[in-house]
C-alpha cells in the first residue's frame, strides 16, 4: 500500500494531478447542477410574474 | 430523414425533454468508465521503462487535453450552426461548452506541468504545443468574457459564434504542433495513423479515461444546455410544461 503511495517517487507529481482532476471534475458537476437549477429557478419566477400580470 | 432529425433536435422543447432523459445515460457509463480507467492506469498498468510510475500521470493529463480540443470543436461547429441556421438550441450548446472547456484545458495545462517537471526538468517552457494550448484557454475566457460583457442573450450568441469560430484555427494548431515543430512534447501516442506506440495493458486503461471524459463532458453539457435554452425560451408556452415536470 505504502509502495502504491510513493508512486516509485513521483507521489508529488502524480497525486496532486489527480487531485486537481477530481477537483475540476467536481465542481463541472457542482456548477452544470447550478447553472441549469438557476435558470430554472428564474424561469418560475418570470411565470409566476406573468400569471399575476395577466 | 437527417433533415427530420436535426429539425427534432432543433426544437427548444423537443431538446429539452431529450437532453434531460439522456443525461443520466451518459453520466453513469462516464462513473463506471473512468472507474475502471483509474484501477487500470494505476494498479494494472506496468511502470513505464523510462518514466517508471510518472507516466501514470497521462491517465489525467491526455483525457483533459483531449476534452480541451473536442470541446472546442463541438463549440465553434455548434456556434456556425446557430449563426447559420439561427437555431436557438445550437447557440444554448455553444455557450454550454464555454465554461466545461475552459476548465478542462486549465486542467491539462495543470497537469501537463506537473508532468514536466520530474521529465523536463521544468514546469513550464514558451514551446509550440504548452503556447497554442495557453492560447486556447485565452480563446475560452476570451468567449466567456465576451458574452458577459453583451446584456442582450441573442446578440451575446451571434458575437461570440464569430470569436468561436475564427479561433477554431488553433485547433490544428496544438494537434500538430509537436510534429511541425520541434517540440519538447511528446508526439501523439494514440491519435495517430498507424500501429499505438504502448502495449494494451498501458493503452487500454487510457482509451477508458478518453471514452469516460467524453461522457462525463457530454452529461455536464446536456445539462447546462438545458439551463441555456430555458434563458433563451422565457416566453416560450412550453416552458410552464417542462417546469411542472420538473
Amino acid at each position: 500500500m505504502l509502495k502504491f503511495l510513493q508512486m516509485g517517487g513521483y507521489a508529488v507529481y502524480l497525486w496532486p494531478a489527480y487531485a486537481l482532476t477530481a477537483a475540476v471534475v467536481a465542481l463541472n458537476v457542482a456548477w452544470a447542477r447550478r447553472s441549469l437549477r438557476g435558470a430554472q429557478a428564474e424561469a418560475r419566477r418570470r411565470l409566476a410574474m406573468l400569471k399575476v400580470a395577466s | 430523414m437527417a433533415w427530420v432529425w436535426f429539425h427534432r433536435f432543433g426544437s427548444p422543447p423537443h431538446f429539452y425533454r431529450l437532453a434531460r432523459r439522456l443525461t443520466p445515460w451518459f453520466a453513469w457509463p462516464a462513473a463506471l468508465l473512468c472507474a475502471a480507467g483509474l484501477v487500470g492506469g494505476l494498479v494494472l498498468a506496468p511502470a513505464d521503462y523510462q518514466q517508471g510510475d510518472g507516466f501514470r500521470i497521462i491517465y489525467v493529463h491526455a483525457p483533459a487535453a483531449w476534452l480541451s480540443l473536442m470541446v472546442y470543436v463541438v463549440m465553434a461547429s455548434s456556434a456556425a450552426v446557430g449563426l447559420i441556421w439561427r437555431m436557438t438550441v445550437a447557440h444554448a450548446v455553444a455557450a454550454s461548452c464555454a465554461p466545461i472547456g475552459a476548465s478542462f484545458t486549465a486542467l491539462a495545462l495543470a497537469t501537463g506541468m506537473l508532468w514536466g517537471r520530474p521529465m523536463w526538468g521544468t514546469y513550464w517552457e514558451w514551446d509550440p504545443r504548452l503556447t497554442s494550448e495557453l492560447l486556447l484557454l485565452f480563446l475560452y475566457l476570451g468567449y466567456m468574457g465576451l458574452r458577459n460583457s453583451v446584456d442582450d442573450i441573442g446578440r451575446a450568441d451571434r458575437a461570440s459564434a464569430v470569436l468561436a469560430i475564427v479561433g477554431v484555427v488553433n485547433v490544428p494548431i496544438i494537434h500538430y504542433s509537436v510534429i511541425w515543430w520541434n517540440s519538447l512534447h511528446q508526439a501523439p501516442t494514440v491519435m495517430k495513423f498507424g500501429q499505438p506506440t504502448m502495449p494494451a495493458s498501458m493503452l487500454v486503461p487510457l482509451l477508458l479515461m478518453l471514452a469516460g471524459f467524453t461522457a462525463c463532458f457530454v452529461a455536464l453539457l446536456l445539462t447546462r444546455a438545458r439551463g441555456e435554452v430555458l434563458r433563451r425560451e422565457r416566453n416560450a408556452r412550453w416552458v410552464g410544461d417542462a417546469l411542472g415536470q420538473t
